[in-house]
């Protein structure tokens, strides 16, 4: 199964988040590669959406909807910058 | 107005089937109308959720085809195993309805002041997002130079071949080519990129679109041909055939 | 309750199916959806190895070594906690009752192990008995690598997240563990049944 990216879930981060993230900047809490969430490895399907680092393939966030409750782990990422509102 | 898509709300909405266009034998343009459509900026996609009878859903996520200011305009492909898209491209007919959310996305857009020169490199239903910038340039009457390198299987599978004629493309047909054809014949590989996008002494935008494996080799050949990696823009739609 | 799109039934549905093999909230579908937490791992054969550890490595296979033990065919109705189901899917491997068997323990729960770092939490109970496998064949062909390929538990009595893909290994503990997607708050047995989809159910 082929990877997507980050634009993938664009709208599941936006009802998350209540912005628009894919321009997010988002730092791997790895190996410190610096990018957009766009850029980011998604695998979506199954129990939840998974997301990963493209350059070290480690987890920097996963997202599982649990009763209708979005749950999101984060703690992959090193840093994560809310885009600055318009 | 396109700017209050990054900060705000973000629900699903009723989208109704307007028009129906048969591109090719396996692709169809469907035409919305929207209730409280705020307007798009190229590049920018929407969610799609279908309902079933019995609460079963499914949503998936398409391009808007269409330039701002144009009503919302999804091009789907139908997968094989696809529990979406043989919906949407064989079931719906005008008048039928489903719920959109967005438009959604902030990176994979381009607007007039971005600038140029533009490269597109599309595969497969990947051109979608393509359209939507291209119609965009001209309606803003935008003076940057667009090229789109296109790959597609056959001359059957090329999406909006006639509209497509009156932009600067380059085709590549993978799979089959019909007798005489002259173009180019075999998948994107460094030396055709070579040939076809911009050089990077213009400073170019590039954006790629399509199945994943489409989407990894031509961003990698563009940085090997020294393209600006944070000025190439990448959207993967997976493997054709595997959603 | 959201708008409903005329006509829409999504996947693939098998409407023949009787309806006492389909647990409550699963459609039946002949597709076999690919789902996956990351890429499809590669490891090669000659390098494959499965264990049963317990903090120590009990006992390892190699792969001619595991392929040379007594294997059965099994055909099993499979249910996926995102609501599809697949009846009478046919794969061959061993059982887990003859990898445990060469291996002294006590213990009460087991944490299957993967390429790639996926894990699955299942009670001792549950994998043995004659209710589990470590499968390499499906329909009569060798498993395919987006399947699970070269080899994948198989527990086909609980949701289809506990017949981990890539299977390496199973650690053998006194307590039971939340796996991956346990963790994030699936359920720690799954019975498709009980609609055990979620912690609390």
């Amino acid at each position: 199964m082929d990877a997507l990216d980050g634009n993938a879930i664009g709208g599941m981060l936006f009802h998350v988040f209540g912005v628009e993230m894919t321009i997010a900047q988002a730092e791997c809490g790895r190996c410190g590669a610096r990018g957009p969430l766009a850029e980011c490895e998604v695998y979506l399907g199954g129990p939840g959406v998974v997301v990963r680092c493209r350059v070290c393939n480690s987890i920097v966030m996963v997202f599982v909807e649990v009763r209708e409750m979005m749950c999101v782990d984060r703690s992959g990422l090193s840093e994560l910058e809310l885009p600055a509102s318009r | 107005m396109a700017g209050a898509a990054l900060l705000g709300r973000l629900s699903w909405r009723v989208a109704t089937v307007t028009a129906i266009v048969d591109e090719t034998p396996r692709v169809r343009t469907l035409e919305l109308e929207v209730q409280g459509w705020p307007g798009h900026v190229a590049g920018q996609h929407v969610d799609v959720r279908l309902t079933a009878e019995d609460g079963y859903r499914a949503e998936r996520a398409y391009s808007l085809a269409s330039a701002p200011g144009e009503p919302p305009v999804i091009t789907v492909e139908r997968l094989e195993n696809g529990e979406v898209s043989p919906y949407l491209t064989q079931d719906v007919r005008p008048g039928d309805a489903f719920e959109v959310r967005g438009p959604i996305g902030g990176y994979f857009v381009w607007r007039p002041g971005d600038g140029g020169p533009l490269f597109l490199a599309a595969g497969g239903s990947g051109v979608a997002p393509m359209r939507a910038i291209l119609r965009h340039r001209r309606n803003s009457r935008s003076e940057v130079r667009a090229r789109l390198l296109y790959s597609s299987r056959t001359l059957k599978d090329v999406i909006y071949r006639a509209e497509l004629d009156e932009d600067e493309v380059v085709h590549t047909l993978t799979r089959a080519q019909p007798p005489g054809w002259r173009g180019y014949a075999r998948r994107v590989d460094a030396d055709l990129l070579r040939e076809v996008a911009w050089p990077i002494e213009d400073e170019p935008l590039a954006f790629v679109c399509g199945p994943t494996s489409f989407v990894e080799s031509v961003a990698a050949g563009l940085v090997e041909l020294g393209y600006a990696p944070g000025r190439i823009k990448t959207e993967r739609f997976g493997a054709t055939g595997g959603r | 309750m959201s708008f409903v799109s005329r006509g829409f039934r999504g996947r693939r549905r098998d409407a023949d199916a009787d309806p006492a093999r389909v647990p409550p909230g699963q459609s039946v579908t002949r597709d076999f959806p690919v789902l996956s937490a990351g890429p499809t791992p590669d490891t090669p054969l000659d390098r494959w190895t499965f264990s049963i550890e317990n903090g120590g490595v009990l006992r390892t296979w190699t792969w001619k070594e595991f392929r040379a033990l007594p294997s059965e065919p099994v055909t099993a109705d499979i249910h996926c906690v995102t609501r599809w189901s697949k009846l009478d899917t046919t794969w061959e491997g061993v059982s887990v009752d003859t990898l445990l068997d060469e291996v002294d323990h006590d213990a009460g729960y087991v944490l299957a192990f993967c390429d790639g770092g996926y894990t699955t939490n299942l009670p001792l109970e549950d994998v043995t008995g004659g209710k589990a496998w470590v499968v390499y064949t499906y329909e009569g062909e060798p498993l395919d690598p987006e399947h699970g390929g070269p080899a994948r538990l198989l527990v086909p009595h609980l949701y289809f997240w506990k017949s981990a893909k890539w299977v390496r290994g199973l650690r053998l503990l006194d307590e039971d563990e939340p796996g991956f997607w346990e963790t994030y708050g699936y359920h720690m047995y799954g019975d498709p049944w009980r609609e055990q989809r979620y912690s609390g159910d």
